[in-house]
């Protein structure tokens, strides 16, 4: 059984590099060009529609829960905005920091400044990361962001529904940035020139958290950090419950993502606060593609990707008893079948991988 | 400094590119939204992926990988993750050809 050691700063990181899995050519689906130029095309128009129903909407429930409270009876509407907040935010963040949300580039960096404030996560070091986790997806050593490392530590998993760690984590990171300082980690995938950026957007958030602060103090009370900074808490389970979806359970060290992530058919409210990124291999194979646009490219490659999960519970069906076997033996992951259309795994791109045990 | 014969006017799309190879060099040639043609370097200065399945929208260039946008007729790195310019290469249109200096 291997040992994992997902430090980027580590030997799994040094080994990923000598044995090429780092930014390493990865598998696509052959679409014809004109086909696929129209699926990359940009536009303004449903994402603007989003972001309006998503501001106004937490606009009216965070106003209600103002007018209610201290009431219980504000409780439902505390709960739908923590949702938008802690949940809806961190697809926002994701999708315009790709910068494919909007056809307008400004309108990506406004939303994703918001965003990634929501979400605790420093505009400019998420940026970097994400980064890294699209040139080494789910590669251990070199992607930062792997939710579920093996053996998987369910506790922390199960906590963070409530945002109990990584919300905290994201605070003491923002503390940290704003002392001046960039962590050793950071620096491994943050270009020097950009470094000074991190520091910049951390100050400004300390300022935001101290001035909420302060006026919950004068009044005596924590509604201001209902609006601001506790939704980060009481809202997170949502992407915490798409977001594990994505690659649990499945391959590492692969360099196919059809081996390494999931697409899942959603119902319309949490496609609408996941934005899509339900088609998740799609995604990954193709982030060029809009999020509004990824159900016709869904379409377009099905025919060469593992069948989706057809819910969000026949996902975790699926990912959760792999899980719990991680737990005991690290190794094992799921193999999904290709249907007979698709281009077969190249197996020796991945004979460390699928050399384990696979379901 | 040569003139190289790359390929015809009407091999490119208006508002896409297309891969060129020349000897162990690749390069990115675009024909922008009002028919003038640019060369650039044909791998993104991020992390070496080619622009050749990337998206051309009005007069700049974004990576297929990560998103780095440039304006393809100045090389200028306008997006990050790309910090570093394209380097480009003129271009002329002869006999519905297109010659670029490389």
């Amino acid at each position: 059984m291997t040992k994992r050691d997902y430090s980027l700063l580590g030997p799994d990181s040094r080994r990923a590099v000598e044995t090429g899995l780092a930014a390493a050519e990865w598998y696509h689906t052959d679409i014809p060009r004109n086909q696929m130029k129209a699926l990359m095309k940009r536009e303004d128009g449903h994402a603007i529609r989003d972001t309006i129903i998503l501001f106004a909407s937490m606009i009216i429930l965070a106003g209600t829960g103002i007018a209610l409270w201290p009431s219980w009876w504000s409780a439902p509407f505390w709960l739908g905005y923590g949702v938008l907040y802690g949940s809806a935010m961190d697809s926002r963040w994701h999708e315009c920091g790709h910068g494919t949300a909007f056809k307008t580039r400004h309108y990506n960096d406004w939303v994703y400044q918001v965003a990634s404030f929501c979400m605790v996560r420093n505009p400019v070091s998420w940026r970097w990361s994400h980064t890294r986790h699209h040139t080494d997806t789910i590669i251990v050593g070199r992607d930062p962001e792997i939710v579920l490392m093996r053996p998987p530590a369910l506790a922390r998993v199960i906590a963070n529904f409530f945002g109990l760690l990584d919300a905290p984590q994201g605070w003491a990171r923002m503390l940290y940035n704003a002392a001046g300082k960039v962590h050793p980690v950071e620096a491994e995938y943050i270009p020097a020139q950009e470094q000074h950026k991190v520091v910049r957007v951390a100050r400004i958030w300390v300022a935001i958290y101290a001035a909420t602060i302060a006026l919950a103090l004068a009044m005596g009370s924590i509604l201001p950090l209902m609006v601001i900074g506790l939704p980060r808490f009481y809202g997170a389970w949502h992407h915490v419950m798409t977001g594990l979806l994505q690659h649990g359970g499945l391959a590492d060290n692969v360099i196919d993502h059809r081996l390494n992530s999931r697409t899942v058919y959603m119902n319309p409210i949490s496609r609408f606060i996941y934005w899509n990124m339900n088609y998740h291999v799609e995604h990954h194979m193709f982030p060029m593609v809009p999020y509004h646009h990824l159900p016709a490219l869904h379409e377009a490659i099905k025919h060469d990707l593992p069948a989706p999960n057809r819910s969000i519970a026949e996902g975790f069906g699926e990912m959760w008893p792999a899980l719990k076997r991680q737990l005991k033996y690290e190794d094992f992951f799921i193999k999904r079948d290709l249907p007979a259309t698709a281009k077969p795994y190249r197996e020796d791109f991945h004979s460390d991988a699928l050399g384990s045990a696979t379901a | 400094m040569a003139w190289i014969d790359a390929c015809a006017t009407d091999d490119i799309d208006e508002e896409d590119l297309i891969r060129f190879d020349h000897g162990d060099r690749t390069f990115a040639i675009y024909h922008s939204p009002d028919g003038e043609f640019f060369c650039t370097d044909g791998k993104c200065t991020h992390e070496e992926v080619h622009l050749e399945a990337g998206l051309v929208m009005e007069y700049e260039i974004e990576c297929p990988k990560h998103n780095a946008t440039f304006d393809y007729r100045t090389g200028e790195a306008l997006r990050a993750p790309a910090c570093v310019n394209l380097n480009t290469y003129k271009v002329k249109v002869e006999g519905g050809r297109v010659l670029i200096e490389v």
